[in-house]
């Protein structure tokens, strides 16, 4: 699975929707997802993608994270 | 030789600032800071400086263990926001209370009371302590960026107490430290040396929201593990976790993450917000007092924070 899919089902999970409601440019906040929301979900991801990840506030969008995540495994 | 708790105490400032009070300085909600910390209310000082609350503090637990002050060997505080550089917030109390032991402070931040029963070990296993106090005082209120929503809504003022016996209660203890300030610092003020170029930062509590929750998630997990492990104890072993209350979200993703059901942990942070390193202390007095505890149980307490330190260690109750 590639990572913006597994990054889109997570978030999915999450917010209990739909990943056809769910791309790149959708913003965490208009899910209701908080930064601290956002911190639990990237430290997930980086259990699941055996990462380190940092998190600040220039994660906005799903895109924003999936950019990180595919830095990260470089 | 180490220790047993033989008594705790509390003090929390009379004033009590909800929520809805904070949304009238700055631009935050009532919904908001529950969900996002988990705070209701929070104590804080009108008036009453680190050493009186410090003093009130250890008044109760002194009166809970049926010591008297002179009979006291040692008393150390942590603080991060005492009244004075010095004399330190031990000694203030020492006189307060009448006694007339040796005192000194410790700084380690919100783990700092996990650093006060070490280091109390440590004067016991030496057989030169019988009796000790130690007290976690903070007024962060102080040190708090009013003007700054992220930060003023998370803080409370508070003291907590405990004496301390010769025993064989203190069973286990890990500590960790990432030397650092760029997740949490508090900086002092540079003073009017006109021979000091460097600049003014900003006195207040700086920290990075993300990364503190990052951080202190995984010191929680990683050090109740440790001792968990060390000592092949289950989860059904311990009858509650006392951790730092520092947002309730912390302490809830790293139930899942351990999954520990998030009933064995002791949180009271709804009513006082973090209180550093008297939040450990204001809760094993609650629970100590809420006769929920019997002799013989075992209990972890777990801290992390500025510096960045994090600790947890395992106790015996016997009281």
């Amino acid at each position: 699975m590639d990572i913006k899919t597994q990054v889109i089902e997570a978030v999915a999970e999450l917010v209990n929707k739909d990943v056809s409601e769910i791309n790149e440019d959708t913003r965490f906040a208009d899910l209701g997802i908080d930064s601290l929301d956002i911190t639990e979900l990237a430290m997930n991801l980086e259990e699941a993608f055996d990462i380190e990840l940092s998190v600040d506030a220039s994660i906005a969008t799903i895109g924003d994270l999936v950019e990180k995540i595919t830095e990260a495994k470089k | 030789m180490s220790f047993k708790i033989i008594g705790t105490g509390k003090y929390v400032p009379e004033k009590v600032v909800t929520n809805d009070d904070l949304a009238k300085i700055v631009e935050t909600s009532d919904e908001w800071i529950k969900k996002r910390v988990g705070v209701d209310e929070r104590h804080l000082s009108s008036g009453e400086t680190t050493s009186q609350m410090a003093f009130q503090a250890a008044k109760a637990a002194l009166e809970n263990a049926g010591v008297s002050p002179e009979e006291l060997d040692l008393i150390i505080v942590s603080t991060v926001s005492g009244d004075t550089i010095t004399p330190s917030m031990s000694c203030k109390i020492q006189q307060m209370l009448g006694a007339s032991c040796n005192c000194y402070d410790i700084n380690a931040a919100c783990a700092a009371f996990l650093y006060l029963l070490e280091t109390s070990a440590g004067h016991f296993a030496r057989g030169k302590c019988k009796k000790a106090l130690v007290v976690g005082a903070e007024r962060l209120s102080a040190l708090v960026d009013w003007s700054d929503r992220s930060t003023c809504v998370i803080f409370g003022d508070g003291a907590g107490a405990a004496v301390l016996e010769e025993g064989d209660c203190y069973l286990d203890s890990v500590f960790t430290v990432k030397g650092g300030d760029s997740v949490i610092k508090i900086p002092t003020h540079k003073g009017i040396s006109p021979y000091f170029l460097g600049e003014q930062e900003k006195p207040f509590i700086h920290m990075q929201g993300q990364e503190t929750f990052k951080y202190a998630v995984n010191a929680l997990c990683t050090d109740i593990k440790t001792i968990m492990d060390r000592n092949s104890l289950t989860i059904d072993d311990i009858a509650y976790i006392i951790p730092h209350q520092a947002n309730v979200r912390i302490i809830d993703f790293a139930s899942k993450k351990l999954d520990i059901p998030i009933e064995k942990f002791v949180i009271n942070m709804q009513k006082y917000g973090n209180t550093s390193s008297a939040s450990i202390p204001i809760a094993l007095d609650e629970l100590g007092r809420s006769g929920k505890l019997k002799s013989g149980d075992l209990i972890i307490m777990c801290a992390f924070g500025g510096g960045l330190a994090s600790g947890a260690n395992l106790i015996r109750w016997e009281k």
